[in-house]
């Protein structure tokens, strides 16, 4: 079995250079790369292009990369947590493209999949569909998405292996699965790193090909955005 | 008039046995609170999950699940975990049998605004575009008029649109309205102590009125 465990962080991070394109996983602050990001934000690099589907809050997650003003482009579905982000946005500082969530999991799961497009309904008669070819299938009109790929793809899952293989828990999983495929070099951190073979493989949602390095992820926050509680 | 949690009240008597749902943010949320104990219905949320349970409690959090508002959720019996990426092949394929959402306009001819305010508000679309391009039955939760007074259900929308010609039915804090499928608002129901001259007054769209139409009842 080929052993893809680096240390940390930092050296996880070492070779990401500016203007690079990059994909974290995560949904809101859940299942969020939180050890990369601060690794990242110790790294004098800017330029960068970032794919996630949401852009952290002011103070957490890749929120704090655009306080360093790091990022050139966002590309997200939903970024309404972040005061900092529509700031940079309405000044013209950072560069957006907004896109249909669904649109966003399928065009990172192209590329991943090695599907250069596709034809989705999402978007069609909204400015979404700007300069995009429409097509008619049976009576109904798509429009046309291509894929998404990255330098680099962070994600975070509950448990891995040695292998690469991961296992999320919940709704952490989200985006990380196929920006794991999506990335040149994928950089996954786990909360539990174990040896080769102590999962089970009937439980692995990522297999290991698509991870060329793993760490053993420390201090999780966990940030919960909308603490909601039942009464009583 | 109604109040929110009475929107979300009349919009649950909508819901049927065995359906899978996915419920937008906001009052729809609400619908969950109002769907009757005899009914199994299965609550999708967007991030990855079908089987929506009540909040937690307090030593029940756990910042690995939460709904598509980012809230601590549950999970019910039964339920199943799965990437967005699988997460939306099923509501574009079809599986996902009710959508309710809200929204900051819709016209008479379905289309539905609520994602953008040019200028103003960039917060991006989420899911709301993969859900009202795919769902065969779109239920909108919304406010007749804005704060100012202006209706929202117009003639054309005038705020960037999410979907076109998808809407197919609103309950407004005024009203319960079809949208028909050769345009126009057919009203089905209006709120208690609300008449049909102020729903005619208060819809900028082409309003359809077919004999008494009755008032809603609430318990």
């Amino acid at each position: 079995m080929i052993n893809k465990t680096i240390a940390n962080a930092a050296e996880a991070v070492e070779d990401v250079f500016s203007n690079a394109v990059l994909m974290f996983g995560g949904f809101g602050l859940s299942g969020i790369p939180e050890n990369s990001i601060q690794a990242l934000l110790d790294k004098d690099i800017n330029g960068l292009t970032c794919i996630s589907n949401n852009a952290g809050v002011d103070d957490f997650g890749i929120g704090l990369m655009l306080q360093k003003r790091m990022v050139k482009k966002m590309i997200s579905s939903y970024v309404g947590e972040n005061a900092e982000f529509e700031r940079q946005l309405l000044s013209g500082e950072l560069e957006v493209e907004l896109i249909p969530q669904g649109t966003l999991a399928e065009r990172v799961r192209a590329g991943g999949a090695g599907i250069p497009a596709f034809f989705t309904p999402a978007g069609v008669g909204t400015e979404v569909a700007n300069g995009k070819e429409l097509r008619e299938f049976d009576g109904k009109l798509y429009l046309l998405e291509r894929w998404l790929k990255a330098d680099f793809a962070f994600v975070k899952a509950w448990k891995g292996d040695t292998a690469g293989n991961l296992i999320f828990k919940g709704t952490a999983r989200n985006f990380n699965p196929m920006m794991a495929a999506a990335g040149k070099i994928t950089i996954a951190e786990v909360e539990e790193l174990v040896p080769a073979g102590e999962l089970n493989p009937n439980e692995i949602h990522t297999p290991g090909i698509y991870v060329q390095r793993i760490f053993q992820g420390k201090d999780y926050e966990k940030r919960i955005e909308q603490r909601t509680v039942a009464k009583g | 008039m109604l109040n929110k949690d009475q929107i979300a009240q009349r919009i649950a008597r909508e819901v049927q046995n065995g359906q899978y749902i996915n419920l937008g943010i906001g009052i729809p949320t609400l619908v969950a609170n109002y769907i009757p104990d005899d009914l199994e219905v299965v609550l999708q949320s967007e991030n990855g999950l079908l089987g929506i349970g009540p909040f937690p409690t307090e030593d029940k959090v756990d910042p690995d699940l939460i709904n598509a508002g980012k809230q601590t959720i549950t999970m019910t019996k039964g339920s199943a975990l799965f990437n967005s990426a699988e997460s939306f092949a099923m509501i574009r394929g079809g599986h996902v049998q009710l959508t309710i959402l809200g929204a900051m306009e819709v016209s008479e001819n379905g289309d539905i605004a609520n994602w953008k305010i040019p200028g103003k508000m960039v917060k991006g679309m989420g899911g709301a575009m993969d859900l009202v391009a795919s769902a065969e039955n779109i239920i909108v939760a919304m406010q007749h008029c804005s704060k100012s007074g202006e209706s929202k259900l117009l003639k054309e929308c005038s705020l960037p649109i999410t979907g076109i010609r998808c809407v197919k039915k609103i309950v407004t804090d005024l009203a319960v309205l079809d949208v028909l499928p050769e345009g126009g608002f057919k009203l089905l129901e209006r709120a208690p102590g609300v008449s049909v001259e102020e729903i005619q007054e208060k819809t900028e769209g082409k309003l359809v009125v077919e004999g008494e139409i009755p008032e809603m009842r609430f318990e």
